[in-house]
């Protein structure tokens, strides 16, 4: 593993965290404000940007690393999961931050996030939930209710249920569980610099209005409202606890002590001390 | 021919089935190749028996070969283990097995078109377990019985795998010390108890082969010096992607790849790496990239399906141009196909699988030792060329042990160019440079931060949809390929003459042993075995092919995969022959020499 030392840089202004790149997020998307936030957390937490790797799949949300001047990853569709857990189990020094939409991470990559959820690598997963496809202009997401009848694919709705991605992360073994609201950017850079130091992989789950394709989205506005009282601890006591919840609550909602996963390692040999274990030990010869 | 009895308490009959029988041809001085195998129920310990019988023979001084034929039941399918043991290296099994030892013959029928016997085979047959297959009979092999099993009961705890072994190592002339010896280290951790029951029924085999009828005998080893190996093909390919400098491996387990796996994991470890199971080949290959994003050389190891699932995630390695290897193990298809035995039927996916313009490596070894060698050529190649490779082996190098010498390493190759902080503000990771090659920022470095897309880009790495990226990023992808130069390993060419045998992977094995035969008859035959499948290297080809009138093309596959790929690629003689055989029947050497003679 390369052996890169992160130097220690000046402090950084949120302006810092952000690149020149003029986003394609259409007037009054909520990413704009996950953004912001992300790039707030940045400078609150002092790291520099060459210490930090942001990984994204497909989809209006998976845009994000581009706007940022971290090291950043814009990969294939669902997979972003996966290749945040290659950047951070290759190198544990890197503060991996994974970005996409719910169709993103709940429907194509479903299965990657069960199995990050359960495999606890030190990464945060920002899932930024409109409940709708954006980039391939309205269909329904595996978050969409099932009656929601805008797209021309499910005319009549989507006629399944949704995903609740609280009890789905819960039952999958999750470590931490943040809600935040895009239209609260300061409550969520306060929730994504949590979930970047809590141990462990932490799901930032984010209620970000999709303007264009959900305009009822607005009203998140007055919907949601903050958790009362303490995170839960123990994931038996959440599971019960948030069986009610309407989707709405924001702030740290579970935050769990399993053990991040990183595979033991030592450099005691070297390829080539491996051949002597081939070699054939002939009779007679020496 | 009479019946003769043997043993106090266990029978054992020559019994004559089907036509006449033919003595076995002796060497003055004994055979340079002797073919057995030992067949009987998975589980029975037919695989055993061979990995010790080639352990032996490799510590006598002997070369070998071992390969698998096996069901897909982990307990009671079918299983083969199939040895060639030789004065001499051997590339490929022969064309028949001068003794066939079956400790039962359920699953016979499965794989009977895989056990090729001559009028001189000798087969030793359970008289308990089972009539002796009409197959047999018309083979003209003669039959010998041996009660393994009843054999085996006369020793607690003894087994008939043991009695077979003991036999086999008599009739050919490998010495029985020896095999206790092996036994006796391998078995160490389990106690003298199993060893005495083994080394009683190996000794009981032994004794029984005196009884039974002669055949041919190996001549004496050589005596040249030099350390050899003891090794399958799927080891060497773990060995060579670690001294290629791999230390991030994440795979999903499948068959016939998994040994790749398993030999790594530890490995890994142990050399500063590590391996991950991860929970499907999806986010396997994305691992990968991952991993070399942020500097660490990685692989995947896989089969068919898994290379299939692979491939989007391919192209975005293309597209951004992170080093990584595949190695994909090929088994029979398409679909789940035949997931125990060996195809060249991946080709067609490995070349042509990925969407848009994307130029990429693929190399295939050609032989058990070459898996090392090309695996660690790729991974190299890889590093120095920011691309994936797909390295194709298949089950018949991967599951195969070979005592071979040592394997030459690869060219050394500058691996990968990284940029360094000085590149300073103006950095671009996609620069269009004259070879193609860019610097390479790994993440921790100040001053270079960049984003990896698999959507077109600028050369600073920013999305574009405009023409002219599009354009001067495909030019410079393709360009880093063209331009390099893979020097010779790009083939293996052996002899000369106006008629040339064409082929890859591990048809060579076969063709390689069939140009020698057809040399040694005086017939100028040469042999060219291409390692690097992609890019093409129309130039070096024209030059090996300068002088060849006829061509036979030899690849395992029933499309004829490779002589597409071939036509599509490079000028060709205009007598062209192929031989085109899907698995999991090898092609052998005899095979190769009949289509030659019909040029005659």
């Amino acid at each position: 593993m390369p052996d890169i030392p992160v130097s220690t840089a000046p402090v950084l202004t949120v302006q810092d965290f952000k690149s020149d790149i003029k986003p394609i997020w259409c007037p009054g998307c909520g990413d704009f404000s996950v953004l912001a936030a992300l790039t707030k957390a940045f400078a609150e937490l002092g790291r520099p940007r060459e210490s930090i790797a942001l990984i994204s799949g497909i989809g209006c949300s998976s845009r994000l690393p581009a706007y940022t001047s971290v090291y950043g990853f814009h990969g294939v569709h669902g997979r972003a999961l996966a290749l945040a857990a290659g950047v951070k189990l290759a190198r544990p020094d890197l503060t991996v931050i994974a970005a996409g939409g719910d169709g993103d991470g709940l429907s194509i990559g479903g299965n990657h996030f069960l199995h990050a959820c359960r495999r606890n690598v030190d990464m945060t997963y920002i899932l930024m939930d409109n409940q709708v496809y954006g980039m391939t202009k309205g269909q329904a997401s595996p978050t969409t209710a099932p009656d929601w009848c805008e797209s021309k694919l499910t005319p009549e709705g989507p006629g399944i249920s949704p995903i609740a991605p609280l009890p789905l992360a819960l039952a999958a073994g999750v470590n931490f569980f943040a809600r935040g609201f895009a239209g609260n950017p300061n409550e969520l850079a306060r929730l994504i610099t949590a979930g970047i130091t809590h141990p462990g992989f932490a799901v930032i789950h984010v209620l970000s209005p999709c303007v264009t394709f959900r305009a009822e989205q607005r009203a998140w506005k007055q919907a949601v409202h903050a958790l009362d009282g303490a995170p839960a601890t123990d994931p038996v006591a959440a599971m019960t606890r948030f069986a009610g919840d309407d989707g709405f609550t924001t702030g740290i909602l579970y935050a769990g002590s399993n053990p991040p996963f990183m595979p033991e390692r030592q450099s005691a040999m070297l390829a080539a001390d491996f051949e002597p274990g081939f070699v054939v030990e002939r009779q007679g010869v020496g | 021919m009479d019946i003769e009895r043997i043993g106090e308490r266990a029978g054992a009959a020559i019994v004559p089935v089907g036509g006449p029988w033919s003595p076995p041809r002796t060497e003055p001085g004994g055979a340079e190749s002797v073919s057995l195998a030992i067949i009987g129920s998975g589980g029975a310990g037919a695989m055993r028996a061979g990995e010790i019988l080639l352990d032996v023979a490799a510590k006598t001084g002997f070369f070998g070969l071992m390969t698998r034929a096996m069901g897909p039941q982990i307990r009671g399918g079918e299983a083969a283990a199939l040895l060639r043991i030789a004065t001499a290296p051997v590339s490929s099994l022969d064309d028949h097995f001068d003794l066939l030892i079956a400790l039962d013959w359920a699953n016979f029928s499965r794989f009977a078109a895989e056990l090729p016997l001559a009028a001189t085979s000798l087969v030793i047959t359970d008289q308990d377990e089972g009539e002796v297959p009409v197959a047999i009979g018309e083979s003209g092999a003669l039959v010998a019985a041996l009660a393994m099993k009843k054999l085996a009961r006369a020793v607690p705890g003894g087994r008939a795998n043991m009695i077979a072994l003991g036999a086999a190592a008599a009739l050919i002339g490998l010495p029985a010390a020896l095999v206790t010896e092996v036994l006796a280290r391998q078995l160490g951790r389990k106690g003298e108890a199993v060893l005495a029951a083994s080394a009683g029924a190996l000794a009981l085999g032994e004794k029984a082969a005196a009884s039974l009828p002669p055949m041919r005998r190996l001549a004496a080893p050589p005596a040249a010096a030099g350390t050899r190996w003891n090794i399958s093909g799927n080891q060497a390919t773990g060995l060579g992607a670690l001294k290629g400098g791999v230390s991030f491996v994440a795979a999903y387990p499948i068959t016939p790849a998994t040994e790749v796996l398993e030999w790594m994991a530890p490995a890994l470890a142990k050399t500063g790496g590590m391996l991950v199971q991860a929970e499907d080949e999806l986010a396997a290959i994305n691992m990968v990239i991952g991993a070399s994003f942020a500097g660490a050389p990685a692989l995947t190891a896989t089969s068919g399906p898994g290379l299939a699932l692979m491939i989007e995630a391919l192209g975005l390695a293309v597209a951004s141009e992170t080093p990584l290897v595949v190695v994909d193990v090929m088994r029979g298809g398409p679909s789940t196909g035949i997931p125990t035995k060996f195809e060249q039927s991946d080709l067609d996916i490995a070349v042509h699988g990925l969407h848009g313009d994307a130029p990429h490596l693929v190399l295939a070894p050609n032989s058990i030792g070459d898996c090392l060698t090309t695996t660690q050529w790729a991974v190299v190649l890889a590093e120095t060329l920011q691309t994936p490779a797909i390295v194709l082996s298949d089950q018949a190098l991967g599951q195969s042990r070979a005592v071979i010498a040592p394997p030459p390493p690869p060219p050394t190759l500058p691996g990968r160019l990284i940029a360094t902080a000085a590149e300073g503000a103006g950095y671009q990771r996609y620069a269009l440079t004259a070879r193609g090659v860019s610097p390479m920022a790994i993440p921790g470095t100040s001053g270079t931060t960049y984003v990896a897309d698999g959507l077109e880009h600028s050369a600073r790495g920013a999305p574009s949809a405009q023409a002219s990226d599009h354009h001067a990023q495909l030019d410079k992808r393709a360009r880093k390929l063209e331009t390099f130069d893979y020097g010779e390993p790009w083939a293996d060419l052996e002899g000369e003459g106006e008629i040339a045998l064409l082929t890859w992977g591990s048809a060579t094995g076969p063709a390689r042993e069939a140009m020698r035969r057809a040399r040694a008859a005086g017939l100028a035959v040469r042999l060219i075995s291409l390692r690097l499948l992609l890019p093409a290297q129309p130039a070096r080809m024209a030059a090996a092919l300068a002088g060849v009138r006829r061509l036979l093309v030899v690849e395992q596959s029933h499309g004829r995969q490779f002589h597409k790929f071939l036509r599509a690629n490079y000028d060709l003689p205009a007598e062209v022959a192929v031989i085109s055989r899907p698995g999991p029947l090898p092609i052998r050497p005899a095979d190769i020499l009949a289509r030659l003679a019909t040029w005659e």
